[in-house]
């Protein structure tokens, strides 16, 4: 199962873990899988079929550009970030 | 491997290599062809976005507001409409009303409300300088006196221009729509504080438990803006069959034609837009402010609608970079090692929310592997112009707190500087406070060859000198770049990439083509495609084009290699898989051909060989430096003045090496301007008093020494020649590295950039006169 | 309307004429009026450099120029620097030095660095750095430039 690092301003929707494992082969699949256990946490991460206006989603290291549809693997790390720019 | 490099431009060539599957002595990259633009550059032939001309050409002025905040009771255009030679007045009103609608462009989401607000007011101004009406006219002297005629009735409101002011309680409210979001939960009441950000990591507080050394600081940093020579400009042709052409100076040509097209309400199949050669950006030329306003007044006169901003309307109506408060607290044991950290920071966003909280917070401790750390980051409105990204936003405050702490704790503790930093450098494996790991980096490989280099070992002598270091980091965004490329018959390749090329883009990224064909970089005619020219490529930022577009020509590379492999294997009568291809030539058993003879006979084996790219890679990759300064402090006026200064840098692998050092030469000149001198100044009504060169007073050739540099070369794994991205980490060192070594020159440590001359001075006297 | 004044200058070796409002700059003549664009605006208040030309063999901020003072006088562009076939050492040195980004404030110092190499052909880095103290640049941090100035010198001085 992947394992999702949830953001201290999140963890209101986790009772408190700051680490939840989810089980998906995709981001959309992890969601649901959290959704179900945790009510309220994939309507603050994603919007529609992307991630929510303000924040970016890191698999692996690795911004995903892919929003839901992102591969998700096994042993993968997911992290919950504030999206960045660049100048 | 790190190469000193900037007085032997002359050096070619690289070690062999086998980073990343792509195993070569490189014979291209790591040369320094001159670059494919350069000659209409230096002959004044290159066509930057004023010296567009066109028959029927009108000229758009804007009349901007004189209120730091005030509501627009009533606007009389009607004297100006009636000017002989005007052909247009627009408003607010003239654009579509698009509520909270949000947007998402590539390197953010922007709320269209605001962003359409920030180029024509609706209802109320929020900073002096936005833009309230504009004016079309024959000649631009014409347009200028009928702004005088438009009359705007205003209701001045209190106004607030510092970011902790902004965040009380009693401060003038800006937005009734604005309400604080935490990771996406609002807050019920409407507040100056957009955004509040919390990372938090391992025991906070065990670890300042365990610490034997604590130190606490606070910082404060001015807005700075990024002050790019060519003020934004802009031509619109609004056509008589709707379709909308902009010819204008961008970082971002899609994203210009996105942010158009979404504020207009119009189809992006209705506009095409032409970047034209740009003279600066550094991030300030991302949003637009200029399209959409040439854009309706073209609408209305139906004829083209040429914009330019004069140098005051530069400074105050388009993106400084944030001014910053930030507290940073460090716990460290006896022997070095960190055990906790803490950082506060404040950063005002200017009048609309989105500023550069999140890099903030997500940079303040990145160079280091601490066991335990908070970070808090707020992103405030108030009344100055909307903040812009400016070159590694948000990093270099935060830099100069936490670079600053480390300096102090260095002295406390009685280790070297950078002993102490290499003791805790971040490294692969190290997890971020904000959550991920890094990969593999260069930290500690550039901290080394800061270590090993001429100028840490030489010996600084004379009276009121010193010397600092302070590392710098920041993000290599990923995002979406494509290239297309045709092969002519003489056996050179035409490249049309989509990344407007600000700083010699075009031939680093031509030279990864080039060096995956195995042809001479001068055979790579590389090109800047318009909107509906080359397939979408994201903005010119987040120092990915080397990276990002020039793994697109490398895919090119690899497609026009699979094509003219298979056009062999016509001739050789076998299959393409049989066919081999290695520095430049195709073989296979003891027949071969170099990729010029084959491009000779490309019409005779079908045709034309056009290769193409479009990628999306997945970043980011990290971009880690060292800045080292050596200053002299005049003890009777204050003035700092620069004696020596090395920039290190990670660069992965340094394509033109040129090029890499003059990212890092000018980074770090930004950097010095920002601390020792520039800033918005503003007084009491939130007015902006020195919006000129002159009296903002960006560095001169004659405040500097040279700027030496040295590359190290850690191939980033994530590209097939190892190119990490440059150009925004050299801005971030430099005001913490400053600092230290004021520190060391003149005794005192000054924690409010900029480090000017009269705080080095006050700062001075009122330690002498503790003393 | 003003009535417009007829000028008569040299520009690059050729007699050039125009009618110029009284308000109007040299920079403005020169860019819109005659189409020699790579003079360029930055700032249009003398601080930049930018759209500096030689003016009577002198360099001048060419937006703080009327272009009624122009009567007469003999003025040299960013144009007019290159020799007929080939390129003026200044701008060949620039290109192998790296000494441009984005090229926007190049044209200014090519001519303001010709100017001082007329008058002292074997100028010292201060030199360089002082009299180019007038001629911003927001990417290169100078270091290239100055590089390319004493590039050139050198070259020229071979030259001769």
């Amino acid at each position: 199962m992947a394992t999702v690092f949830i953001p201290p301003q999140m963890r209101d929707l986790t009772g408190g873990a700051d680490r939840v494992a989810a089980a998906g082969a995709t981001l959309r699949e992890v969601l649901r899988a959290l959704e179900a256990v945790h009510p309220g946490l994939a309507a603050r991460v994603a919007l529609g079929e992307g991630i929510a206006p303000g924040l970016a989603v890191s698999i692996d290291g690795a911004i995903t550009a892919r929003g839901l549809l992102a591969p998700v693997q096994p042993e993968s790390e997911i992290h919950i970030l504030p999206a960045i720019g660049g100048g | 491997m790190a190469t000193k490099t900037s007085p032997d431009k002359k050096k070619t060539g690289k070690a062999a290599d086998t980073t990343n599957g792509e195993p070569q002595a490189f014979k291209v990259i790591g040369t320094r062809p001159i670059r494919h633009d350069g000659v209409d550059k230096v002959t004044g032939r290159a066509i930057y976005g004023a010296d567009v001309q066109m028959a029927g050409l009108v000229h758009g002025r804007i009349l901007r507001s004189p209120h730091a905040h005030a509501r627009i009771k009533a606007i009389d255009m009607s004297a100006a409409e009636k000017m002989p030679g005007v052909v247009a007045v627009v408003t607010g009103k003239d654009m579509p009303d698009l509520r909270d609608k949000m947007a998402d462009l590539g390197e953010g989401t922007v709320n269209l409300a605001h962003l359409g607000a920030n180029c024509l007011a609706h209802g109320k101004v929020l900073y002096k300088g936005q833009a309230v009406a504009a004016v079309a006219a024959t000649s631009p002297h014409i347009a200028e006196e009928a702004l005088k005629k438009i009359k705007v009735e205003y209701e001045p409101l209190p106004a607030v221009t510092w970011v902790l002011d902004a965040m009380k309680d009693d401060a003038p409210l800006l937005h009734d729509n604005v309400f604080t979001s935490e990771m996406g939960k609002l807050g019920k009441q409407p507040s100056n504080i957009a955004v509040h950000l919390h990372f938090e990591k391992g025991d906070v507080e065990k670890g300042f438990a365990e610490a034997d050394v604590t130190i606490e600081r606070e910082y404060k940093t001015a807005s700075v803006h990024q002050g790019y020579i060519e003020p934004h400009v802009s031509t619109a042709l609004w056509n008589h069959d709707c379709h909308l052409t902009i010819w204008t100076s961008t970082q971002g040509a899609f994203t210009a034609r996105q942010q158009t097209a979404e504020l207009l309400q119009i189809a992006i199949s209705q506009v095409t837009v032409v970047p034209c050669e740009i003279g600066g950006g550094f991030g300030g030329k991302i949003s637009v402010y200029l399209e959409p306003v040439a854009a309706i007044l073209s609408r209305k006169c139906g004829r083209p609608v040429k914009m330019i901003m004069n140098r005051n309307e530069v400074f105050e109506g388009t993106g400084p970079t944030p001014g910053s408060f930030v507290r940073v607290k460090l716990g460290a044991k006896k022997d070095g090692r960190l055990v906790a950290g803490e950082a506060w920071l404040a950063y005002d966003a200017g009048a609309f929310p989105g500023g550069m909280i999140g890099p903030g917070c997500m940079c303040v401790f990145s160079c280091y592997d601490l066991p335990n750390a908070r970070v808090d980051g707020y992103d405030v409105v108030l009344n100055k112009p909307k903040t812009a990204a400016y070159r590694a936003p948000g990093a270099t405050q935060a830099a100069f707190a936490c670079e600053s702490v480390i300096d102090e704790l260095a002295e406390k503790l009685g280790i070297d500087p950078i002993e102490l930093r290499l003791k805790n450098a971040a490294r692969e494996g190290t997890r971020r406070v904000d959550g991920p790991t890094y990969p593999r980096v260069g930290l500690v490989e550039t901290l080394e060859a800061a270590r090993n280099s001429d100028h840490w070992r030489s010996k600084l002598t004379g009276k009121n000198r010193g010397r600092g270091i302070a590392c710098g980091y920041w993000f290599n965004i990923g995002l979406k770049s494509s290239a297309a490329a045709n092969v002519n018959p003489d056996g050179t390749v035409t490249l049309v990439e989509g990344s407007t090329d600000i700083g010699g883009t075009r031939t680093s990224v031509a030279m990864q083509l080039a060096e995956t064909l195995g042809i001479a970089a001068e055979d790579v005619h590389p090109q800047v495609g318009d909107t509906d020219s080359v397939g979408y490529t994201d903005v010119t930022g987040g120092s990915r084009v080397t990276f990002a577009t020039g793994l697109a020509a490398y895919e090119v590379g690899l497609d026009i290699r699979r094509q003219m492999a298979a056009r062999a294997a016509m001739l050789w009568e076998c299959k393409p898989e049989e066919v081999t291809f290695a520095d430049g030539v195709f073989r296979r058993g003891d027949k071969s051909t170099s990729f010029k003879e084959l491009a000779g006979k490309m019409h005779q084996t079908g045709g034309a060989v056009v290769g193409r790219a479009t990628v999306d890679p997945e970043g980011p990759s990290h971009g880690f430096g060292a800045h080292i300064a050596d200053v002299e402090v005049d003890p009777d006026t204050g003035k700092v003045t620069v004696l020596r200064y090395t920039a290190l840098q990670d660069a992965g692998r340094a394509i033109h090496p040129s090029y890499v050092e003059g990212q890092m030469q000018g980074g770090s000149v930004q950097g010095i301007g920002w601390a020792l001198n520039e800033e918005y100044f503003y007084d009491d009504s939130g007015r902006m008093r020195n919006a000129s060169y002159l009296d903002y007073r960006m560095p001169t050739a004659f405040d500097l020494p040279m700027i030496d540099t040295i590359i190290v070369e850690v191939p980033n794994p994530a590209h097939p020649y190892g190119v990490r991205g440059v150009g925004e980490t050299p801005i971030v060192a430099p005001p913490a590295a400053l600092a230290a070594a004021i520190y060391r020159a003149a005794g005192v440590r000054l924690r409010e950039l900029p480090m000017a001359p009269h705080r080095v001075w006050t700062a001075k006297k009122m330690t002498n006169d503790e003393c | 309307m003003v009535k417009k004044t007829h000028v008569s200058t040299t520009i690059n070796g050729e007699t050039a004429e125009f009618l110029c409002e009284p308000r109007q700059s040299l920079l403005e003549i020169l860019r819109d009026t005659l189409e020699l664009t790579g003079s360029k605006e930055g700032c249009n208040n003398g601080n930049c450099g930018a759209c500096t030309v030689l003016m009577d063999g002198l360099p001048v901020n060419s937006c703080l120029v009327l272009a009624v003072e122009a009567e007469g006088a003999t003025i040299t562009t960013i144009e007019g620097i290159a020799e007929q076939a080939h390129l003026h050492p200044l701008q060949q040195c620039f290109l192998e030095n790296a000494a441009l980004q984005c090229g926007i404030c190049t044209p200014g110092f090519i001519v303001a660095a010709k100017a001082l190499l007329d008058r002292n052909p074997k100028p010292t880095e201060h030199d360089i750095r002082f009299e180019l103290a007038g001629n911003l640049c927001r990417c290169t941090g100078y270091d290239k430039i100055v590089r390319a100035v004493q590039d050139a010198a050198a070259a020229l001085e071979g030259k001769h």
